[in-house]
């Protein structure tokens, strides 16, 4: 009975694995198809795999360089905003104060404004400033991810004792090295799950890059992708292959750190 | 380490500095700009209450915040209906359990942007392929009315946000405790039973969870609505991100878009802090 029950179970949930792979089984198979045989039939693998789509949206979407720029600023953001973060929680966790608490306080109440309600003046007085480049980028991402971050770090912190850093203390280490060599090392749980939140926000952004960086030469993915997109919207052959070299980087990094990703997200919703 | 150290404010200075200039500055601004005549350049006269007066005649953003809050209001039913049924799928004794859960959650990692992309694909060319080839004329041009627009926009949330939901409740429901489940089993609970009186209440902080992270998520979207239908047919489609967007950046009615942004806010707002205050709630319950 248990058995039989298990199987139905099963059978549904292999069925609607399916159903959700199917959209990215659509695009694969017309990537490689010309825009007559899409037009024939959209749902057939191809007569034959070309790749000659893949050869143009290569070109037109400047792949490599494309992807080096969503490299440069994803790792660069995600990198100071974990260090950043980090520090910032460190010193809140272990300053117990009226500061402490205001400063808490106004960290996680900026994770209730939405993007849209800052968005127009943020990037006129940036603009003003001539700040509108990779580097403001990378600056704006911190102020808006160092919030959950710090959050998610301060609740971590408050499970490591203070006697460790009083230890480290009485053998003669400051604050920077205590942080550095005792701290931070301990919290490489919590880090990997903030990484993985930000990496995930940061490398498919498009509304805040499309705003700040919108020069020729330093678009990221998704910007690029618009172009294209805009650019080919009836030439749906060229498009589909652009968007399944978009999305290969992605399925990659969800090979290799699957089990990382589903832990990070689940951590950072439920907390 | 004291408030009063050196060391305190060096720690968390590249913060403070960032959120303030980020987020705390430009918050600020708007708020004031929202009660001038601003235009990007000039701050303009002072004009009191009116961009906020004006916004309450404008049928378009009234048209956007309602099919916002329809969209949110089916999303979050349908988003929590197909999440919590992956996650019971997931969690039962089957053999492809991991691989099923990597499959479903796929979709989130990629960017609401190229997704959108991909399902124009599919409701324009493969639904019309397929409604030609077996004579269903409900699947021909889709996206080109309101309705479809805003099924469209449904289909994708649910299937891109439902396996995050399901990492959610995945979390709650491992975390049952299994002899309580056993003994139930034992005394002769079906499995129905089980699920009404023992699953169910102690998932419920997942629903909370849930619901207000759907909430907020589609509440705020704008990658997906650029890319499937661009708020079109006519602007019917159009969520209050984008119309804000429009109305600073294609009709540079800066001011007045600011005003929308505040509106934007106190909702977002409004909405989570109703989680934490039923979150808090039930904690003293318990």
């Amino acid at each position: 009975m248990r058995n039989r029950w298990n199987i139905k179970v099963e059978v549904l949930g292999v069925a609607l694995a399916i159903l959700w792979l199917l959209p990215f089984y659509l695009m694969f198979v017309n990537s490689f198809k010309s825009k007559k045989e899409i037009f024939l039939d959209t749902t057939s693998p191809p007569e034959a795999w070309s790749f000659d789509n893949y050869i143009v949206a290569f070109q037109e979407l400047d792949f490599l360089r494309t992807l080096f720029n969503s490299l440069l600023i994803t790792v660069v953001s995600v990198v100071l905003i974990v260090l950043f973060s980090a520090m910032a929680a460190y010193a809140l966790s272990r300053a117990k104060s009226k500061i402490s608490t205001i400063l808490f306080f106004l960290f996680v109440s900026a994770m209730l404004i939405p993007f849209q309600s800052v968005m127009i003046p943020l990037v006129t007085v940036f603009g003003q400033f001539d700040m509108l480049n990779r580097g403001g980028l990378i600056f704006m991402y911190i102020g808006f991810g160092a919030s959950l971050s710090i959050f998610l770090y301060h609740g971590a912190l408050n499970n490591v004792p203070k006697s460790l850093d009083e230890a480290a203390k009485i053998d003669g280490a400051n604050r920077w090295q205590v942080f550095w060599h005792i701290i931070f090392p301990i919290l490489k749980p919590i880090t990997v799950t903030v990484a993985i939140l930000n990496i995930i926000w940061i490398w498919n952004d498009y509304l805040l890059p499309s705003l700040v960086i919108n020069t020729t030469g330093s678009e990221t993915i998704p910007l690029k992708m618009f172009f294209f997109f805009g650019e080919y919207t009836k030439q749906w052959h060229l498009a589909l292959a652009g968007l399944t070299l978009a999305i290969i980087p992605v399925i990659i990094f969800y090979f290799f750190a699957q089990r990382s990703i589903i832990k990070g997200v689940s951590d950072g919703a439920v907390k | 380490m004291r408030t009063r150290d050196l060391s305190y404010w060096l720690f968390l200075a590249p913060v403070l500095l960032a959120l303030a200039l980020v987020v705390v500055v430009p918050m600020l601004l708007g708020l004031f700009y929202s009660f001038t005549a601003w235009n990007g350049i000039q701050t303009g006269e002072f004009v009191g209450f009116q961009n906020y007066l004006n916004l309450f005649k404008d049928e378009r953003f009234l048209d956007s915040l309602w099919f916002t809050t329809k969209f949110s209001v089916v999303s979050v039913i349908l988003i929590n209906f197909i999440g919590l049924s992956l996650a019971l799928i997931v969690t039962s004794k089957i053999k492809t359990s991991s691989l099923l859960r990597t499959t479903f959650f796929m979709p989130n990692l990629i960017g609401g942007l190229i997704l959108g992309f991909i399902w124009q694909f599919i409701f324009l060319k493969v639904f019309a392929s397929v409604g030609e080839a077996v004579g269903m004329e409900s699947l021909q041009a889709w996206l080109s009315t309101t309705e479809t627009g805003f099924w469209g926009l449904v289909i994708l949330m649910s299937w891109q946000m439902a396996g995050y939901i399901m990492v959610i409740y995945i979390a709650y429901l491992e975390g049952l405790p299994k002899e309580l489940i056993e003994a139930a089993e034992i005394d002769g609970a079906s499995t129905v039973q089980r699920f009404r009186y023992i699953i169910f209440p102690l998932v419920a902080p997942a629903f909370t969870v849930s619901m207000f992270l759907t909430l907020s998520n589609t509440f705020k979207l704008y990658d997906q609505n650029l890319s499937l239908t661009a708020g079109g047919p006519y602007n019917s489609t159009e969520m209050v991100a984008m119309e804000i967007f429009k109305t600073a950046f294609v009709q540079n009615a800066f001011a007045y878009a600011q005003a929308k942004a505040i509106i934007f806010f106190l909702i977002v707002a409004i909405i989570a802090l109703v989680q934490v205050y039923i979150n808090k709630r039930r904690e003293v319950e318990m």
